[in-house]
């Protein structure tokens, strides 16, 4: 996982620019515009730094919580070497975080200031993840589906402007192919296994499909201050273009399974190709993301558990003469 | 105390409204830029960093984040605070002639002269 971050539409765009230097940010933009990246030292906009903070730390967060409700199958999930695989799939995750707490650590956000907005919930991670792994079947949906959401959303951004979020994306995407690949393995093997399997993972699939909707966020308003970000190369696709792009994608290896989609209406219009859908709940997204789904109490306080009780050992291990400065790449 | 549909949550008794003092500066540590070599004979490659309270702890965790998969056989670790580095925006101190044939094999083309001596002594 799992980018996206969630940007205030109603957030003016007027202002975005006040106070900046105008020759410096012509030569920022023709920068980015001849296909060059950035680098943590280089001059930027103020804007330009505020949303990849919270768009990289997001992302980071992400990962961390996401390891939760597939972390929670490791031990039950069936035989030994889904077992192994599962493992190594969440410690992947939570290495994504590492690495993408390092990218934004560059641009002056110390990861001790990102997990403290963590972990009182001031800062959003992908909604997805406020909602629990009821069966096996569940997880195998979410390592299939759900990355490859993410996958479409971190290969979009890996072509992004920013220099060390590129490069953790690189890295990241290299594992993403192993755990979209698990995640069909296991959906096929319960969508071909018996008439209970079946059931199981249609379920599952019912279950995850709303979520699955609001994943890649409402549709964008087309403003000023998206013009901005994606000319920045900051947000690389809007919202609608990556869903299209998943939907076409995934529908079809869904329907080749024999399982069904929760959506009456989901079709693909021959004639624009473009996939229409019941207008997901955007209510719900709203309500989940600030703080009432049916898991955010919960993932927030076990995240709050690991730091308390680590602390102790990361105090011990800590040296008077050690001292932080910011990372350069 | 939670009662989650993850056993290790149950197990793990934690309250929900468990607030905590927020992290202070340096509970992460320092940061290391980590150094790869895949193969005997391949150069170090520099692939990001980790944050370690010192550098045995740092080769620990560079191993799991840079080494968990595909081929490894070395890592080196250095304090980031212990690196040196030019500025990008003194990047043009690596300008000096544009015309750098003369540094390439490239800049070096004899066979002309040397068919064209051939030709003259057998002729
Ligand atoms: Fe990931
Ligand atoms: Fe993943």
């Amino acid at each position: 996982m799992y980018g996206n971050a969630y940007i205030d539409p109603n957030e003016k765009a007027a202002g975005i620019l006040a106070g900046e230097d105008m020759q410096k940010l012509a030569e920022f933009e023709a920068r980015i515009a001849r296909g060059e990246k950035i680098e943590p030292k280089d001059w930027m906009p103020k804007e330009y730094r505020k949303q990849l903070i919270r768009m990289i730390e997001q992302h980071a967060h992400s990962e961390i919580i996401g390891a939760l409700p597939e972390g929670t199958w490791i031990t039950r999930a069936p035989g030994f070497k889904r077992k192994l695989a599962l493992m190594a799939k969440v410690q992947d995750e939570v290495g994504h975080g590492q690495l993408l707490y390092s990218a934004a650590e560059t641009l002056g956000k110390s990861r001790e200031a990102m997990i403290n907005d963590l972990i009182t919930g001031k800062s959003k991670y992908s909604n997805v993840f406020n909602y629990p792994a009821f069966t096996w079947a569940d997880a195998c949906v979410i390592a299939w589906l759900i990355d490859a959401g993410a996958i479409i959303n971190q290969v979009a951004n890996a072509k992004g402007s920013y220099g060390p979020y590129c490069r953790a994306l690189d890295r990241i995407c290299t594992e993403e192919s192993f755990h979209l690949k698990y995640g069909h393995d296991n959906v096929v093997t319960l969508a071909t296994g018996t008439p209970v399997q079946r059931k199981m993972v249609q379920e599952a699939l019912n279950r995850w499909w709303p979520p699955i909707m609001h994943f890649f966020g409402p549709s964008d308003k087309i403003s000023n201050h998206t013009e901005i970000l994606m000319r920045w190369k900051v947000k690389m696709a809007t919202n609608d273009d990556m869903r299209q792009q998943f939907l076409n994608m995934y529908v079809p290896k869904i329907w080749d399974l024999g399982l069904t989609v929760p959506d009456a209406k989901l079709s693909k219009n021959e004639e624009t190709g473009k996939w229409e859908y019941t207008e997901p709940d955007w209510d719900e997204f709203k309500r989940v993301i600030n703080g009432d789904g049916p898991c955010n109490a919960e993932r927030l306080a076990v995240r709050r558990n690991a730091e308390e009780r680590g602390r102790w050992v990361r105090e011990a291990l800590n040296t008077s003469e050690s001292k932080y400065m910011v990372p350069f790449a | 105390m939670i009662k989650s549909l993850d056993p290790r949550v149950t197990r793990a008794e934690i309250e929900l409204d468990n607030a905590i003092e927020p992290l202070k500066e340096m509970d992460q540590w320092e940061t290391f830029e980590v150094f790869h070599q895949k193969r005997r004979g391949d150069q170090h490659m520099h692939v990001g960093i980790v944050h370690a309270p010192n550098a045995e702890m740092a080769i620990l965790f560079a191993k799991e984040q840079y080494g968990r998969r595909g081929l490894s056989v070395n890592i080196w670790v250095v304090k980031t605070r212990d690196v040196f580095t030019t500025d990008y925006d003194d990047s043009d101190i690596f300008e000096t002639v544009p015309e750098k044939q003369y540094r390439e094999a490239g800049g070096y083309k004899v066979m002309d002269k040397i068919n064209k001596y051939k030709k003259s002594v057998k002729a």
